[in-house]
């Protein structure tokens, strides 16, 4: 689609729901959000980009190919499961580390659950745009 | 018939370095280790090692020797490394002697780990292993089509029985309450009883009977000699064909003295021995006379395991190490002789004394033990063959008739085999001039017909280091045990004995004339090999038949199918199991449930009725945010986002393809779909109806609530149910979407590049 205006809507667009995308994956274990929600949003920003400039571009701008993401994040997905092994307990068990915590403040939340939750983002978000670039260059 | 093809080229100059000599010191060192265990058996003691595998299960990695055990494994590690010595010269410089030597040692493992299981799962995990291994040595000569066809054929035979063995195993694990093999044997007589044995038996009968190529499942075995004859000598005379014998003999206490098992086993084993003997004689390919001859001993173990008596057991125990010992050995001359002459055929070979004498020798004493005269150990082999048939309960003449026939033939094919090659004058031209092999390949063939002759000499070492250990094993009574002797007396088995001499002398001398009155009599005798190809191209028709009626490349049609099954699975459940009455409670709408329930029928009407395709997708897409402000509506604001991106991106994407298609034709009132459509929707109202009415269980609801926080440090339940309590599922599913994009994306690169 050719259109000045969207193009250059585009550019700060993308930027938004990027950012976006990342706070609705990390605020998901404690509002609505999540990786699912989080991945799709990011895609939704791609998918922008690629109708407002090609796809040639969107792909560019990605710089890696989104079926790589994709493998990659369902890569983390299961290393974050096989993590529990070192600690002796069951696959998927989630492991827990609290940075800087006090009495009264439990300090920064690190987890597995979070790198699952970060694989299942990079998964949706490849795995969406792995099709739509395809279909959109395919048409 | 195929005419027999020499498989090895001239002997290469080079030889295969580690990969060559490391699987020999591994077998070597294995047999040390059980010949080690040998005292302590003799002694009457049995070995058990354990690890915890499945304890929840009850599964254990349990390992067992026993007599019965430990002769099978010294008999595996004993002639593999005996094998793998020579394969080393067989196969020198051959480029995939790695893959070679790889593949013979883990079906060595394999079986050994078989023979040791004592338990069931375990058993049956080894018994697998058995299976692919023996495909790939079969199939090891690849670049040949009909080693790969026979190679397919032993693994789905195999495979097919393993299958029934499979659930027989189960059914008996389930019978006995445990998987442990030591505990399920001691459980005999209530086994016997239980309603479940008559299954058990007949599945693990087929197992056995495929794995042991038992009539009508003996194909598969002579075409595996399209394998490399080290293989057929390790794989297909003493091991994998055994691994049924062991598994038979290993349930004996447990299942035998039934008259289903009595009679099953022996008159398939009778039937198996005698057909297999006669056709043993009619084959001039001396590899294939030797698999044929295998198939007899095979049916003459069958036959025993289905006594009881004390000489039945003693029989099996000794003609089971008898048969690996001369068998073995003959594999191996015959692989010499096809290296040395470049063929295997009757007809061609003769004279080869002379150029190869070891060979030779080791041959004929070979050749002696397997036609039984004294004083080799096939002599008393025989003679307890003969006891044990006349011990028979019901039928002793006609056992006992079979047992001679089959052993006359075996005579005469010994004869054949290892006799006529190297001691009748001359044959037809050979491709090559024979010389003498070099030890690497002798090794083997001369210490196992020493066996047999030292065993014949000094039977009662034999008897007390292996052949009591199995049949006390067997039946689990020392007095079982008899002895093997050189002389017992003049008896009838004596008797037998002398009558089985000048018949099979008789034959070997008319063996010629036989042959082609054989070829006559079984060319019109239909060909269970030749079944077995119609068999895989009827299943190939029918599989491409139901693709072509199935998969009609529409998706429409795709749709109506998958959407016609989910209605009538629904129906079939309302019809099944009735409805609950159904009253909405209507009492909490409010004008906002109202507006959205107006909003989606607008929706759905829009998209139906819309004459251009990019207003129906729009429609849709209200239909969809629809659905997404219902979630709100009711609080789910997780569920909400999910959908309106998803439905977002469903409007993009769709967008895309339907903008491509042609333009929709005019008048498109589908009856068929429509019908389809309501009622769907009709019945999909009526079964939530019918959902709703039903109390709510909040057990999970509740815990999910109670425990996410404190256990998962998380607020918002729907996230932490998918990424903690339920992350496998959630695995899975995402696991699911890459495997979905990246198949769409490999069709849509397809079609790209076939319509350029």
């Amino acid at each position: 689609m050719n259109s000045v205006i969207l193009r250059a809507g585009t550019r700060y667009l993308v930027g938004l729901l990027l950012v976006f995308s990342i706070y609705m994956l990390l605020r998901g274990h404690n509002e609505p959000g999540g990786g699912f929600i989080g991945g799709l949003t990011g895609a939704t920003g791609f998918i922008l980009y690629a109708i407002a400039c090609g796809t040639r571009d969107a792909r560019a701008a990605l710089r890696v190919a989104p079926q790589t993401i994709a493998v990659a994040g369902l890569g983390i997905a299961l290393l974050a499961g096989l993590a529990s092994a070192l600690f002796g307990d069951a696959f998927f068990t989630g492991q827990w580390l609290f940075l800087g915590g006090s009495e009264t403040e439990k300090g920064l939340p690190l987890s597995t659950v979070l790198l699952f939750d970060v694989g299942v983002y990079l998964v949706v978000f490849g795995a969406v745009l792995t099709l739509v670039f395809a279909m959109e260059e395919e048409l | 018939m195929n005419a027999p093809v020499s498989e090895s080229a001239a002997p290469a100059p080079r030889g295969n370095g580690w990969t060559g000599v490391l699987p020999v010191l591994l077998a070597a060192l294995l047999f040390a280790g059980f010949a080690s265990m040998l005292p302590a058996i003799s002694a009457g003691n049995v070995l058990r090692w354990q690890a915890e595998w499945v304890p929840s299960l009850g599964i254990s990695m349990a390992f067992l020797v026993d007599g019965l055990s430990l002769t099978f494994a010294l008999l595996i590690s004993g002639i593999g490394a005996l094998v793998l010595l020579y394969s080393n010269t067989y196969l020198a410089g051959h480029p995939q002697y790695g893959r070679f030597a790889l593949f013979l040692t883990s079906f060595m493992v394999s079986m050994l780990g078989l023979v040791l299981a004592d338990d069931l799962i375990v058993l049956f995990v080894f018994w697998e292993l058995t299976t692919f291994t023996s495909y790939l040595l079969i199939g090891f000569s690849h670049e040949a089509e009909k080693s790969r066809r026979n190679a397919l054929q032993a693994l789905f035979v195999t495979a097919a029985g393993g299958l029934a063995f499979l659930a027989g195993l189960i059914l008996l694990g389930f019978a006995a309450g445990t998987t442990g093999i030591s505990e399920i044997l001691a459980q005999g007589d209530a086994l016997k009883a239980h309603a479940l044995y008559l299954p058990i038996l007949v599945l693990l009968l087929a197992g056995a009977f495929t794995k042991s190529a038992q009539v009508p499942f003996h194909f598969w075995l002579p075409n595996a000699m399209a394998a490399p004859t080290p293989v057929s000598a390790f794989l297909h005379s003493a091991t994998m064909v055994k691994a049924g014998i062991y598994l038979l003999a290993r349930m004996h206490p447990a299942l035998s003295g039934t008259g289903v098992w009595l009679w099953t086993l022996t008159v398939l084993g009778a039937v198996t021995a005698v057909y297999a003997s006669v056709l043993a004689l009619r084959q001039t390919d001396l590899k294939q006379a030797l698999a044929y001859t295998t198939l007899m001993a095979l049916g003459t173990l069958t036959l025993f395991l289905g006594q009881e008596s004390g000489y039945a057991m003693t029989a099996f125990a000794t003609f089971l190490i008898v048969h690996s010992l001369y068998k073995a050995a003959l594999f191996l001359v015959v692989g010499c002789i096809d290296k040395a002459t470049g063929t295997r055929e009757a007809e061609l070979l003769g004279g080869l004394g002379r150029a190869m004498p070891i060979t030779a020798l080791a041959a004929a004493v070979a050749a002696m033990s397997m036609a039984g005269f004294p004083p080799f150990l096939g002599f008393i082999g025989k003679e307890l063959k003969y006891a044990g048939a006349l011990a028979v309960a019901s039928e002793p003449a006609l056992v006992a008739g079979a047992v001679l026939i089959s052993n006359a033939l075996m005579l005469a094919v010994a004869g054949v085999v290892a006799f006529r090659p190297f001691w009748r004058p001359a044959g037809g031209p050979l491709p090559r001039s024979p010389r003498e092999a070099p030890w690497q390949m002798l090794a083997g063939p001369v210490i196992l017909a020493a066996l047999g002759a030292l065993f014949g000499l000094y039977p009662d070492v034999l008897q007390r280091a292996l052949v009591a250990p199995t049949v006390v094993a067997l039946s689990g009574t020392p007095s079982d045990v008899k002895d093997l002797k050189l002389w017992a007396g003049i008896n009838m088995p004596l008797i037998l004995s002398v009558a089985t001499f000048v018949l099979g002398l008789a034959l070997y001398a008319g063996h010629r004339r036989l042959r082609a009155a054989l070829e006559t009599a079984f060319s019109h005798v239909p060909s269970l090999d030749a079944g077995w190809d119609r068999f895989l191209q009827g299943l190939k028709a029918l599989a491409a038949w139901q693709t072509r009626i199935i998969q009609t490349g529409r998706l429409s049609q795709y749709l109506f199918a998958t959407f016609a099954t989910i209605l009538l699975g629904l129906v079939a459940g309302i019809v099944a199991r009735g409805l609950p009455p159904l009253v909405p409670d209507l009492a909490g709408t409010s004008w906002i449930h109202v507006a959205l329930a107006v909003l989606l029928l607008a929706g759905a009407g829009l998209t139906v009725g819309s004459a251009s395709r990019i207003a129906a997708i729009a429609a849709l897409g209200v239909v969809g945010i629809g659905t997404a402000l219902v979630f709100i509506v009711f609080s789910a604001p997780d569920v909400a986002i999910t959908q309106l991106l998803v439905e977002t991106l469903v409007v993009v994407l769709v967008a895309l393809a339907l903008l491509r298609l042609p333009a929709l034709p005019r008048d498109r009132f589908r009856p068929a779909h429509a019908a389809l459509a309501t009622g769907l929707g009709a019945t999909v109202t009526l079964v939530l109806l019918a959902v709703l009415s039903a109390p709510l269980d909040r057990r999970l609801t509740n815990y999910f609530e109670a425990a996410s926080w404190p256990e998962a440090y998380g607020r918002n339940i729907v996230n932490v149910i998918l990424v903690d309590f339920r992350a496998l599922d959630t695995f899975g599913e995402v696991a699911v979407v890459v495997i979905a994009a990246l198949s769409a994306y490999a069709l849509l690169r397809t079609t790209e590049g076939t319509r350029k």
